[in-house]
């Protein structure tokens, strides 16, 4: 069927409600609104007020009430309206969901899937448009989810729900209204797993979220300049599939880290360090990223010069000490 | 129960151990007073060890409950078998008086794991140390519960500290608003480790916050077990048969300091402290059970005994320190361990196993 990413994810907690009675969905406006992004559309209408409910305007309390409906046999499905908003829930997270099953030695396990519309792109106002993931994937304890294809986000969603530990789940609300074709009945590639999106014999481009779209328009542009660029789109960050990816890393010698988020302490620095540890000999350059610069995220007149581009992403390529191999 | 600002406290016995009469509130059977009784006992029994066990260094810090007997042995006989129970770390005579072992319930103070006892069995959460996070927990297994069908309930104990806490907020507004099956009770001990209750609120009273949740706010005197027994069974039941959430209120007093690294004499006096050991909540009921009758001589032998045996069994449960594999450092942080956790659980494997060789 041809989609959005709403109506895949809308899709998504439609088919696992449907197959596990202990699915819930709560949050802000989940209920007859469906969502500020019309990701809960028409849930509660189909599964009635107990299983897609709104609760009272307080993320911690939400994400506290999943903890609790989790050690209680359920598998809440949070909606965290804006990433920015999440925040108020983040000792809910880091002390507690991150963590239950740890510190009670595997007894209780907490199942809850928390999606978070995050990133930029948008021209919304502050604090509607923070890339958070380095905040979640920094956590031990939480698996952190990040499709970019409307296919991923339908299946990578249905796996988070089914998943045994809390599955922070990142999606790219700049795509949410993009239409593409997604087949319901593929099996995706499990949580943990990246995948090649493009092969390349130059350059590796490695992305996740939003940015797998710029990257995969990047090596569109520098085919067309005569660049091999591969990308590999990470789907999660936690886990983190580093044999993926450093045997992409490994074919081309070269490697650059595209990501919308502030580059410092980020989730690039990570997979730039872990690329350099396990692939340095096989580099014929640094390994680069291109990433938002380190400020705020920028007012909507402004946000184009924040967000990695393509043309940014090439000449960042372009920079790799081609003349030396 | 109404929703009424609460500031007159419930009292089923007077300072001395005499029955003051309450219609609203009938206090519980003699042998079930017998019973609770018996727990503070047992109850300030193991207290009293922990503190010894720090001071020998077997534990790393313990935070008292002495002088809070009544609220936790109260608190914990209110359950019944499947409902939940959701302590702080000041609540391990809580947890013990639910039937977890002793030892169990004081292992993570010696250093084993964060929490070692199994909360499913026991329908007892792990201790919560960030503090009224632990409400909202309460409040979604008790919701879960009504989606299923069950009339489970959910106990949550807190200090007067942790009102001031957003999650406090929180957590009674959704209990409210979803009219989940949750008794919040409130063991106002009169500090936040040195801070008083005058710098948390200044509101008529703490119970009398349920009404703005829309809730029935009760105040209790904290040191009399058979008002509180009483109060706590009414708004388990209540709650259990549909009523929605009781926030409680105990008036009581952490007799001890914060732990055993606190040090009270620098922000009250010991006057103060005098003042509520003379309204001890095991004296008063004690004096009570006497005067009816319900408790002899011989019981109360039989009870001491029960208590140094119990105080003995703790001693030499915690006396051994048994090895903590440090594979499980990374057994339990995913259900299946990450291949980055395994390649560094096998890293502290070859460390440790070059230490076994150099020696």
């Amino acid at each position: 069927m041809k989609t959005t990413m709403a109506g895949a994810l809308n899709a998504a907690l439609r088919d696992e409600m449907e197959a596990d009675p202990t699915v819930l969905v709560l949050g802000e406006d989940v209920g007859p609104l469906g969502g500020v992004f019309r990701v809960t559309d028409g849930l509660t209408a189909r599964f009635g007020e107990d299983r897609c409910f709104d609760t009272p305007l307080a993320e911690s309390g939400i994400m506290g009430l999943a903890i609790g409906m989790a050690m209680n046999g359920m598998r809440p499905v949070v909606e965290m309206q804006f990433d920015a908003f999440a925040y108020a829930a983040f000792e809910q997270v880091v002390s507690h969901l991150a963590k239950m099953g740890n510190r009670t030695r595997g007894r209780v396990r907490l199942p809850v899937v928390v999606r978070v519309p995050y990133g930029g792109g948008i021209g919304g106002v502050e604090h509607h448009c923070d890339s958070s993931e380095a905040y979640y994937a920094h956590t031990p304890g939480l698996t952190v989810v990040a499709p970019a294809t409307n296919e991923d986000a339908y299946g990578l969603l249905r796996q988070a729900i089914r998943y045994p530990d809390p599955v922070v789940f990142l999606e790219p609300k700049r795509q949410y209204f993009t239409k593409e074709e997604v087949d319901v009945a593929a099996e995706v590639p499990p949580i943990g797993r990246a995948v090649v999106r493009r092969e390349g014999t130059d350059v590796t481009l490695i992305a996740y979220g939003p940015a797998v779209q710029v990257a995969l328009a990047a090596a569109e542009q520098g085919a067309a300049e005569g660049r091999s660029i591969g990308v590999v789109d990470l789907r999660s960050i936690v886990p983190f599939d580093d044999a993926t990816v450093c045997a992409a890393v490994r074919a081309t010698g070269r490697a650059v880290v595209v990501a919308e988020a502030s580059g410092f302490a980020s989730v690039a620095s990570e997979v730039a360090a872990r690329v350099t540890e396990q692939c340095f000999h096989h580099l014929a350059a640094p390994v680069r990223r291109v990433t938002g610069f380190d400020i705020p995220y920028p007012p909507p007149r402004l946000e184009r010069h924040h967000l990695p581009s393509v043309d940014r992403v090439l000449d960042t390529v372009d920079e790799l000490q081609w003349g030396l191999s | 129960m109404s929703v009424d600002v609460a500031v007159e406290a419930v009292r089923l016995l007077d300072a001395d151990g005499v029955a003051v009469q309450d219609d609203r509130y009938p206090p519980l059977p003699l042998p079930d007073l017998v019973a609770r009784y018996r727990a503070m006992v047992l109850g300030r029994r193991l207290d009293d060890q922990a503190g010894a066990l720090v001071r020998q260094g077997r534990l790393a810090v313990y935070p008292s409950s002495h002088g809070q007997e009544a609220c936790q042995v109260a608190a914990a006989l209110a359950l019944r078998p499947g409902d939940w129970l959701f302590p702080t770390y000041r609540d391990s005579v809580a947890v013990a008086t639910r039937g977890v072992d002793p030892v169990e319930v004081l292992a993570w103070l010696r250093g084993d794991w964060h929490s070692c006892y199994d909360p499913v069995v026991h329908h007892v959460a792990p201790q919560a140390t960030p503090l009224a996070t632990q409400l909202l927990h309460a409040v979604g297994v008790a919701h879960a519960a009504r989606l299923k069908g069950e009339d489970t309930v959910a106990l949550a104990l807190c200090g007067d500290g942790a009102t001031s806490e957003g999650d406090f907020h929180e957590a009674l507004n959704f209990a409210a608003v979803l009219r989940a099956p949750v008794v919040v009770l409130v063991q106002n001990n009169k500090y936040a480790i040195s801070v008083p209750l005058s710098r948390q609120c200044v509101a008529p009273s703490l119970a009398s916050k349920g009404v703005g949740y829309g809730m029935p706010g009760v105040l209790v005197d904290g040191n009399d077990v058979v008002a509180l027994s009483a109060v706590l069974g009414r708004a388990v039941a209540d709650a259990a048969a549909g009523g929605g959430p009781v926030l409680v209120e105990a008036d009581t007093y952490r007799v001890h300091a914060h732990t055993n690294a606190d040090d009270p004499s620098r922000y009250r006096s010991q006057d103060e402290v005098h003042e509520w050991e003379a309204r001890d909540p095991i004296s008063r009921v004690r004096t009570y059970l006497r005067a009816e009758g319900a408790l002899d001589d011989d019981a109360e032998r039989a009870l001491a005994a029960e208590a140094e045996a119990l105080a003995a069994a703790v001693r030499a449960g915690l006396a051994e320190a048994p090895a903590v594999p440090p594979d499980e450092l990374f057994e339990h942080v995913y259900a299946t361990p990450t291949p980055q956790l395994l390649a560094q659980r096998d890293l502290l494997r070859a460390e440790l196993a070059a230490e076994g060789a150099d020696r």
